[in-house]
């Protein structure tokens, strides 16, 4: 845009604008501009002559009606094009006034997270109902059991859980038995290795190991998969279709979880002493026969039941959470994010809550 | 000379375009230009392939074969600043809306414009609301997400998203689907009182025949992968395709043309 000051017979100064008053074409100098202008508004006797521009859009119009200070100069004139942009700017609404800032909001917080996590726990626990009456009346009603969803869930999160799980378990294994045995040797208690791997392994770290990795991997995706679903209306699309959420969706995921993690914690537990395993032989030189024969003897079966037992519960546990957070989404991308996080910190605490549970019921079992 | 001026005029060419997902093909061997200043108004039956023609034009997805320029500049070249730069001369309204969910409405036509870092929040605040009046929309709905609002709401405040920056080309899919007919009928008078202020080039795709007798300088009629005509209205509807006898023949057909008067 270009700005002309002329002066004109009778004496009055005139400003003369032309060429180009669009956005794009202003985006450079728009604040230079904006001050200009601003200055050349200061004279009230000055006559603007708008005619000579090509092309006026609102943000144009709009920086000579600040200029003016959202008012028309007393000499002015227009195309009639540009009139009746200026009578558009002439009312502009005000953008409602956002919530006022609550001064009391962080001890608030505080409270409402209080009752946040109750909620939760009430959400939880009638949702586990609903899901009870939902396995009653498929007892009654065996052909409505929705088989395909439950291999479909036994599929993903466990045989496609195998790779990732394996490769972590092995990894700690190494680690743990190279540790142990290096403290073992200056005590000349090689052999304990077993003992050591065998109990911590089966017992606590198979199940553990397993557990957090199904939760971080299944659990997240069975938020967002509810989520997704949520922000595209097709829950209610199902609703509508008069097929119950928690007997298609929800029950068969915690079914096939609850299958599913025993299967994976014993992968996990077998690789991570198969890892084991092989650090003592490079570090101790114990052999693989030896370790066998040994491990039978060192470490007793109920273990095994118990690392079963628990993969059960953590695993359908981890498959409620991951479900009732899933369904408290709301229609935005932004919960969609905040809640899958929280569903998958929730699924990892409340697996190793789990965990300290089981060691306290079961502190007799299984320890020679 | 002729020759400079029409090039300096083209602003999209389209040449030997074929569009494929997998071993579904969309789109066969189209050939397009959009002119400047002028309604381009891509019609075909639904899943005919106009959606994906438009996302083609912009760049969102490669074609199989063939080449598209726009503003002439090829698209594909793998120059992020050229497509930068074309894509800030654009404005686009999705079929769908896509209006960002985590974004206040207010929030989501300022975006682009803060994007500039031009503009101060003043300004912004204006050019919203502005916005928003244009698109008929009352202030008291600024504040609300997206997902509180009706779905021609969501259509409406995506158009002026789509104009935030007024620009030079806009791409509109479906502009009036899911709104009633009185609003149908004012996006129409703003489309054309845009025109008259701006130099504004317009593809659009439209089931709604009214609309686009109102607003269509020329028509292109998708139809078995192929254009099967792209001239102005009065000679599309000469044809004698069997989609086109179909789309712009019967009752409905009639009723929209009766109003065309001059135009036509
Ligand atoms: N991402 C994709 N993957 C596979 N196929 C696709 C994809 N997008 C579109 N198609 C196919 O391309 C064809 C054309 O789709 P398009 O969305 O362009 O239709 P349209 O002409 O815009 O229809 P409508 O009027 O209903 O919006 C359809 O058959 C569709 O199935
Ligand atoms: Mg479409």
């Amino acid at each position: 845009m270009q700005i002309r000051q002329v002066a004109s017979e009778n004496g009055v100064p005139r400003l003369v604008l032309s060429g180009r008053c669009t956005l794009s074409a202003l985006e450079q100098q728009l604040q230079s501009l904006s001050a200009e202008l601003t200055t050349f508004a200061a004279d009230p006797n000055l006559y603007w002559d708008l005619t000579g521009i090509e092309q006026l859009d609102d943000a144009g119009a709009l920086l000579l009606w600040q200029a003016w200070g959202a008012c028309r100069p007393e000499h002015l004139s227009l195309q009639p094009e540009q009139e009746r942009l200026f009578d558009r700017l002439g009312n502009i609404p005000a953008a409602p006034e956002p919530v006022p800032r609550d001064l009391l909001g962080p001890i608030r917080a505080i409270g409402n997270t209080g009752f946040l996590v109750w909620d939760h726990i009430i959400g939880i626990i009638v949702l586990a109902g609903q899901l009870l009456l939902d396995v009653k009346f498929l007892v009654t009603h065996p052909t409505r059991i929705p088989w395909r969803e439950i291999s479909v869930t036994l599929f993903r999160t466990g045989a496609q859980a195998l790779g990732i799980t394996a490769l972590v378990g092995f990894l700690i294994g190494v680690v743990l038995s190279y540790l142990s045995s290096r403290q073992l040797q200056t005590y000349g208690a090689d052999i304990f290795i077993i003992n050591i791997l065998g109990v911590s392994i089966i017992r606590e770290l198979g199940p553990m190991l397993a557990a957090i990795l199904v939760a971080g991997r299944s659990g997240s995706s069975m938020t967002a998969q509810l989520g997704v679903m949520r922000v595209t209306e097709e829950l209610d699309a199902l609703a509508v279709m008069g097929i119950p959420h928690s007997m298609r969706l929800i029950l068969p995921k915690i079914i096939g979880l609850g299958i599913a993690m025993p299967l994976v914690v014993l992968w996990t537990s077998a690789i991570a002493l198969v890892g084991g395993m092989v650090a003592a032989e490079i570090q101790l030189g114990l052999s693989y026969q030896f370790f066998f024969s040994r491990l039978s003897d060192v470490v007793p079966i109920a273990n095994l039941w118990l690392a079963l037992g628990k993969g059960v519960v953590s695993g359908m546990t981890i498959a409620l959470i991951s479900c009732h957070f899933g369904l408290r989404i709301k229609s935005n991308t932004e919960s969609l994010g905040e809640g899958t996080t929280t569903s998958v910190v929730t699924a990892i605490t409340a697996v190793i809550i789990i965990d300290a549970i089981f060691a306290i019921i079961f502190s007799n079992v299984g320890i020679l | 000379m002729d020759i400079i001026m029409a090039a300096k005029n083209l602003i999209i060419e389209v040449k030997g375009l074929h569009a494929r997902f997998g071993a579904h093909v969309v789109l066969e061997n189209i050939n397009l230009n959009v002119h400047h200043g002028e309604v381009l108004t891509i019609v075909g039956s639904s899943g005919s392939g106009k959606t994906v023609l438009l996302r083609q034009m912009l760049g969102l997805d490669t074609p199989f074969r063939g080449t598209v320029q726009v503003f002439g500049q090829p698209i594909y070249n793998g120059n992020r600043d050229v497509l930068q730069s074309m894509r800030n001369r654009c404005g686009v309204l999705f079929q769908k809306g896509a209006l960002f969910s985590a974004l206040s409405v207010y929030d989501n036509i300022a975006l682009p414009m803060r994007e500039l870092h031009t503009l101060d929040e003043g300004m912004i605040h204006n050019l919203v609301m502005l916005k928003l009046k244009m698109v008929e929309i009352e202030a008291q709905h600024a504040n609300k997400m997206p997902a509180e609002l009706s779905g021609g709401m969501i259509k409406r405040i995506a158009l002026a998203r789509a104009m935030a920056l007024n620009p030079e080309l806009l791409f509109l899919d479906e502009p009036t689907s899911g709104l009633d007919p009185v609003l149908s009928d004012s996006f129409v008078k703003l489309i054309l009182t845009l025109r008259a202020e701006l130099a504004l080039t317009i593809v659009m795709t439209t089931h709604d025949l009214d609309t686009l007798v109102a607003l269509s300088d020329r028509v292109a009629v998708i139809a078995d992968q192929h254009i099967v005509a792209l001239d102005n209205l009065r000679n599309v509807i000469g044809n004698s395709h069997p989609f086109i006898t179909n789309f712009f023949g019967g009752d409905r057909g009639k009723r929209a043309l009766t109003g065309m008067g001059d135009n036509f």
